[in-house]
């Protein structure tokens, strides 16, 4: 069975990215909340905020950008919440087909949804003045940091679809990951903060995955950022990938 | 995609002494039955039963806490794989993808099923189900009818063996039940085995080779139409003015055609000396 994994799971994946394609304002919306936050910030509050940066733009986007990815991980719950409402899981559960790929489909699709409303956030922060100097590897880096940041997540929205009883249940859970960016570094830096609020943003997962991101685009030496940032995104993807596939598995057993 | 078939006389489902209970609600409590290959077969009963909780178990979507089950000779709970193979599941809503048209549904099962030739597939089924105009149209914008036409067209992709049909008429109107009976009906005519569950016993009259009434977890009767009958007192000769259902009314006043008139009263007339209990619910839509 297992040998139609790849093509069960591309013929799935072709699926439910055609639904993206043919009502593509499940991208734009993704992309309208953070592109909101960045015009606000920007031009409303960036004024009085000192990052000791001379583009605040720069120094906003990477937070940004994790808005963007948790914002969209809202619509992989959904779908995948509706296609077991509709009952067509079970058609394709019942069906001779490998049935991880049932799930690997959303996966794969929430991740070019969420890679494609990064790029529309990337270009809209490039015409408010974003540059960045940094290489191709540093570019990489950072490509490697979001799509692990966004597998990490998806698997979170996978348990949320999968355990959900209500549409709104399948996508509130994504509310304190749009929140979870306010208290890091995303848009002033931690030192500013009271102490038990700094050491949270200093400690939770975001601020290390930002700074990481930031660096890279602005040429600066990484440190130990990168691997408290990488084993983040590993471990959450763990942890959310083993609890997903046990709700799977009560699912469908 | 046709299995090899060492069954001959074997039954096409064989079902032992399943049990399934979720948390403390004893859904099934032992239920035994066979269904002949080639049949149609119906599995009749009250909502919450545990019709579709017999159906799921068949099509390997549950795993039986007690019991056996075999389909086209293979067992639910060992030989899962080679059971989904050998059939096909129409669930109780419709599941066909609502954003994508009748044709790209068909052919993404048909991609699914590993078979060449999706497009060819899907046109065949089309013309088949008189859906070649709609082919082109998003799902969402079907009928009720259409959406179940399209539902077992998927289903028949491939050729399985044996298809379960959860409740195929539930919601819809007396034209396209009479439409999804002559489906049905042809199905079993080129040798396809049919479990269908049904809440309306002249579905289960119409169409069913053997009918079981599935009650509190539990067979209570098994039988063809006619040994279902013998088991109520003889038929005692009463005049009883034959007034027409509903359903011939309808038929009468929206003109349909005779021959789906004549199917459509075929399960009230004729036999209103007999205790028939039954009142045909057909007509609640």
């Amino acid at each position: 069975m297992t040998k139609h994994f790849f093509g069960d799971t591309a013929v799935l994946t072709g699926r439910s990215l055609s639904h993206i394609m043919r009502s593509p304002d499940t991208i734009i919306t993704t992309a309208l909340m953070p592109i909101a936050f960045m015009l606000m910030f920007v031009y409303v509050f960036g004024g009085a905020i000192d990052t000791g940066t001379d583009s605040y733009v720069s120094y906003l986007l990477p937070g940004i950008l994790l808005i963007t990815v948790a914002s969209g991980i809202a619509y992989t719950a959904y779908r995948l919440f509706l296609d077991l409402q509709g009952g067509i899981f079970e058609r394709f559960q019942s069906m001779p087909i490998a049935r991880s790929s049932v799930l690997w489909g959303h996966v794969l699709t929430s991740l070019v949804a969420n890679l494609i409303s990064i790029a529309v956030v990337v270009l809209v922060a490039l015409v408010m003045g974003f540059r960045s100097g940094a290489g191709v590897l540093a570019w990489l880096g950072v490509a490697g940091i979001l799509v692990l940041f966004t597998l990490a997540l998806t698997w979170l929205a996978v348990i949320a679809g999968l355990s959900a009883k209500t549409v709104d249940g399948a996508s509130a859970f994504s509310y304190p990951l749009i929140f979870l960016p306010f208290l890091s570094s995303a848009f002033v830096p931690t030192e500013t903060m009271p102490g038990p609020v700094r050491w949270f943003a200093e400690n939770q997962p975001v601020t290390s995955i930002i700074d990481t991101i930031r660096n890279l685009l602005a040429e600066q030496p990484v440190g130990t950022d990168i691997w408290v940032a990488l084993a983040w995104c590993v471990g959450i993807l763990a942890v959310a990938y083993f609890f997903a596939m046990s709700a799977y598995r009560r699912r469908i057993a | 995609m046709t299995m090899p078939t060492d069954r001959g006389r074997e039954p096409a489902i064989r079902v032992q002494n399943i049990e399934k209970s979720y948390r403390d609600l004893h859904v099934l409590k032992g239920v035994d039955f066979e269904v002949a290959s080639g049949s149609i077969f119906a599995l009749l009963g009250s909502n919450g039963a545990g019709k579709t909780t017999a159906i799921k178990i068949l099509s390997t979507l549950l795993k039986a806490d007690a019991g056996t089950a075999s389909v086209n000779g293979y067992d639910v709970a060992t030989q899962a794989a080679d059971v989904r193979e050998s059939i096909s599941l129409t669930g109780q809503f419709a599941a066909v993808d609502e954003v994508l048209t009748g044709r790209e549904n068909l052919i993404l099962v048909a991609k699914l099923r590993h078979l060449t030739n999706p497009g060819k597939i899907a046109d065949d089924l089309l013309a088949r189900f008189s859906l070649t105009d709609a082919g082109g149209r998003k799902a969402a914008t079907y009928s009720g009818g259409m959406r179940r036409r399209l539902d077992i067209a998927m289903s028949l992709i491939g050729n399985p063996p044996v298809i379960f049909l959860d409740e195929p008429t539930t919601g819809l109107d007396p034209e396209a039940r009479i439409e999804v009976w002559d489906e049905v009906k042809k199905l079993a005519q080129g040798g396809t085995t049919v479990l269908l569950t049904t809440q309306y016993l002249d579905e289960a009259e119409q169409l069913a080779d053997r009918i079981a009434i599935l009650h509190q977890g539990r067979i209570i009767v098994n039988g063809t139409l006619a040994e279902l009958k013998a088991l109520l007192p003889p038929a005692k000769v009463e005049y009883v003015e034959k007034q027409p259902s509903l359903e011939d009314v309808f038929f009468a006043v929206v003109g349909n055609n005779g021959d789906a008139g004549k199917n459509g009263d075929a399960g009230t007339s004729g036999n209103e000396p007999s205790n028939k209990t039954s009142n045909p619910a057909g007509t609640d839509a």
